[in-house]
């Protein structure tokens, strides 16, 4: 199935849960309401026509306004798959995790928590997995500032340059 | 001079100083411990066509057991405090070379907010080794310059010759 014939057939099923279905990009995508991402997603799985098996790709964007999390499904079965968005409120990003539908969430939700702070619910095991695990914020916010030192580590370098400089005056 | 005049042939005579630092130079194990793509170098420098193992320095897998430490790669703030912690393992003398760009100041990464800008913020460095990644040529120059240093050392002295100031 084309991804927009998928995006058809979860439309005429969720009727209006499912916000926007766009062709305007490379990849078509869906967006999705964030209480109906279970429901579609075991949808998604379970319907033998559609049999997404593999959650290929989970990652999270912040577009200053919102959070948005990406979902990239795919099929081996059907050799096919698609896109779905959810959009979330960038004060108190919260969505129901996918990791009962396919394990591979597991590590990828973590990430989006540890670097974007998205909080999963009902996830097994919700910690940061690639910053330390003292490590405050959350780096890949846009308004995320970097501390001035971490451990009592430093974390601007000065530059030889400007130094050199500043010795001749 | 006249006693040395009377020794005979097969008897050497040397200072304290240069048969300690001679035995040290010669045998500088060093830590198995990569952090990035300057590992590949550090590979290969220990491998056939550089082979640093003619100069003493053999890869060891534990901290406890070696005398040097290169670190070959982009250290993160995460990775810093571990690198700390292994370094404090070894038993001394102990040195460290800084291998590469990133472990230098941070390299291509130094903006970014999970990178230690440079090894030497956090141990005391003794060669600095310039190069993205450095070649082994490079690195086995770096390894004979660090053995020129030890060369230099006094047993007695306290502290180690001319360690980088941290």
């Amino acid at each position: 199935m084309e991804p927009l014939s998928i995006y058809q057939a979860l439309s005429s099923r969720f009727k209006e849960r499912i916000l926007e279905i766009s062709d305007k990009t490379i990849d078509p995508f869906a967006v999705i309401e964030p209480t109906a991402l279970l429901d579609v997603c075991t949808f998604l799985r379970d319907d033998p026509e559609l049999a997404m098996d593999c959650l290929s790709n989970q990652t999270g964007v912040d577009y200053k306004d919102r959070i948005e999390v990406v979902y990239h499904l795919f099929s081996y079965k059907h050799r096919h798959s698609c896109i779905l968005k959810v959009k979330l409120p960038r004060d108190n990003p919260v969505v129901a995790t996918v990791e009962g539908l396919w394990r591979s969430a597991n590590w990828m939700e973590r990430e989006i928590f540890d670097l974007l702070g998205v909080t999963f619910q009902g996830h097994s095991d919700l910690r940061r997995i690639l910053m330390p695990e003292d490590w405050e914020g959350y780096p890949l916010r846009k308004d995320f500032v970097e501390p001035r030192e971490y451990h009592g580590i430093a974390t601007v370098r000065e530059s030889p340059i400007v130094r050199l400089d500043q010795k001749k005056k | 001079m006249s006693l040395l005049n009377t020794l005979p042939d097969y008897v050497i005579t040397t200072k304290t100083d240069e048969l300690i630092n001679w035995m040290r130079k010669s045998s500088l194990w060093y830590m198995l411990f990569g952090l990035a793509c300057c590992a590949i170098e550090l590979m290969h420098t220990g491998g056939p066509r550089a082979d640093i193992e003619r100069f003493g320095a053999t890869p060891r897998a534990s901290a406890r057991q070696s005398d040097l430490m290169i670190i070959a790669g982009t250290l993160t703030l995460k990775m810093a405090l571990r690198t700390r912690l292994l370094y404090d393992q070894m038993p001394d003398p102990k040195y460290i070379i800084s291998m590469g760009s990133c472990s230098n100041c941070g390299g291509l990464f130094q903006l970014a907010y999970s990178v230690c800008d440079g090894v030497d913020k956090v141990l005391p460095v003794d060669v600095y080794v310039p190069g993205c990644p450095p070649r082994p040529e490079a690195l086995t120059e770096g390894l004979l310059k660090l053995q020129e240093k030890i060369m230099s050392e006094r047993w007695l002295a306290r502290e180690r010759a001319n360690p980088a100031v941290a």
